[in-house]
């Protein structure tokens, strides 16, 4: 199979996002490699349904999505994953000062429902507008801000930063900013 | 630090404030951004392995 070079460059630059995104929802740092593999593989297949000059890290997300869901699917019929085995295999963990936080926010959000995370993380994280995710994860854009919604509420009860006070506003300001007038 | 985001007399209870928001946006895109590495060789190899004329998947 022959392909464009320009297009196989454009792979390689999305796979270092690509890449994040599958270790992000998988928890495992091998399984991601595999889904980024399959995706590219699939990719090359497919080539002639990419429009040239249209988003191709959006075209290779979509993909690895479909692949994440259709066999986390079938895996879960398979065996059943406990809460602490997301993200056991990790491997690529900063070092120092920034580990407790990131260990801390991995295991939050491993707890997301999936599709909660991966719109979360489209949005968040990988740089996609509303619009975009919606194409990604095959929904509606009022979905996606729904479930972004939801992944966010969640996430700030796992990590505890619900609460204004934890950011630790004096006194005053939590008199001014911080009251409770419910409406 | 402490960035004065909240509005007076708007409700906090039903969404979350802006500093919580931001809080989780920046923490999100921390962890992110940890995860980013160059593309791992293999896959460098595999996308010059493909597009070499008449080869073979290599995963099989």
């Amino acid at each position: 199979m022959t392909i464009d070079a320009s297009l196989k460059d454009e792979m390689l630059a999305a796979v270092p996002s690509l890449r994040a995104f599958a270790i992000s929802l998988s928890g495992n740092v091998d399984r991601a490699d595999d889904l980024v593999q399959e995706t590219l593989l699939r990719a090359f297949a497919n080539i002639d349904s990419f429009t040239p000059g249209t988003n191709m890290g959006a075209w290779l997300f979509t993909i690895l999505r479909n692949l994440f869901r259709s066999e986390y699917r079938k895996r879960r019929r398979e065996v059943e994953d406990a809460d602490g085995h997301y993200a056991e295999t990790l491997t690529s963990q900063p070092e120092q000062s920034g580990h407790i936080e990131f260990r801390e926010f991995r295991d939050a959000l491993g707890k997301l429902a999936d599709d909660q995370r991966e719109a979360l993380i489209l949005v968040g994280a990988s740089g996609y507008s509303y619009e975009e995710t919606a194409q990604i994860c095959g929904c509606a854009v009022g979905t996606i801000k729904s479930r972004v919604n939801r992944a966010r509420h969640r996430l700030a009860k796992l990590l505890s930063i619900d609460n204004p006070a934890d950011f630790g506003p004096d006194a005053v300001t939590r008199a001014v900013y911080g009251r409770d007038d419910r409406a | 630090m402490d960035v004065k985001v909240t509005e007076p007399g708007k409700p906090a209870s039903a969404a979350l404030t802006r500093q919580v928001q931001a809080k989780l946006g920046q923490q999100l895109r921390s962890y992110y951004e940890q995860l980013i590495e160059p593309p791992p060789d293999r896959f460098v190899d595999l996308l010059r392995q493909l597009e070499k004329p008449g080869s073979k998947d290599p995963s099989e």
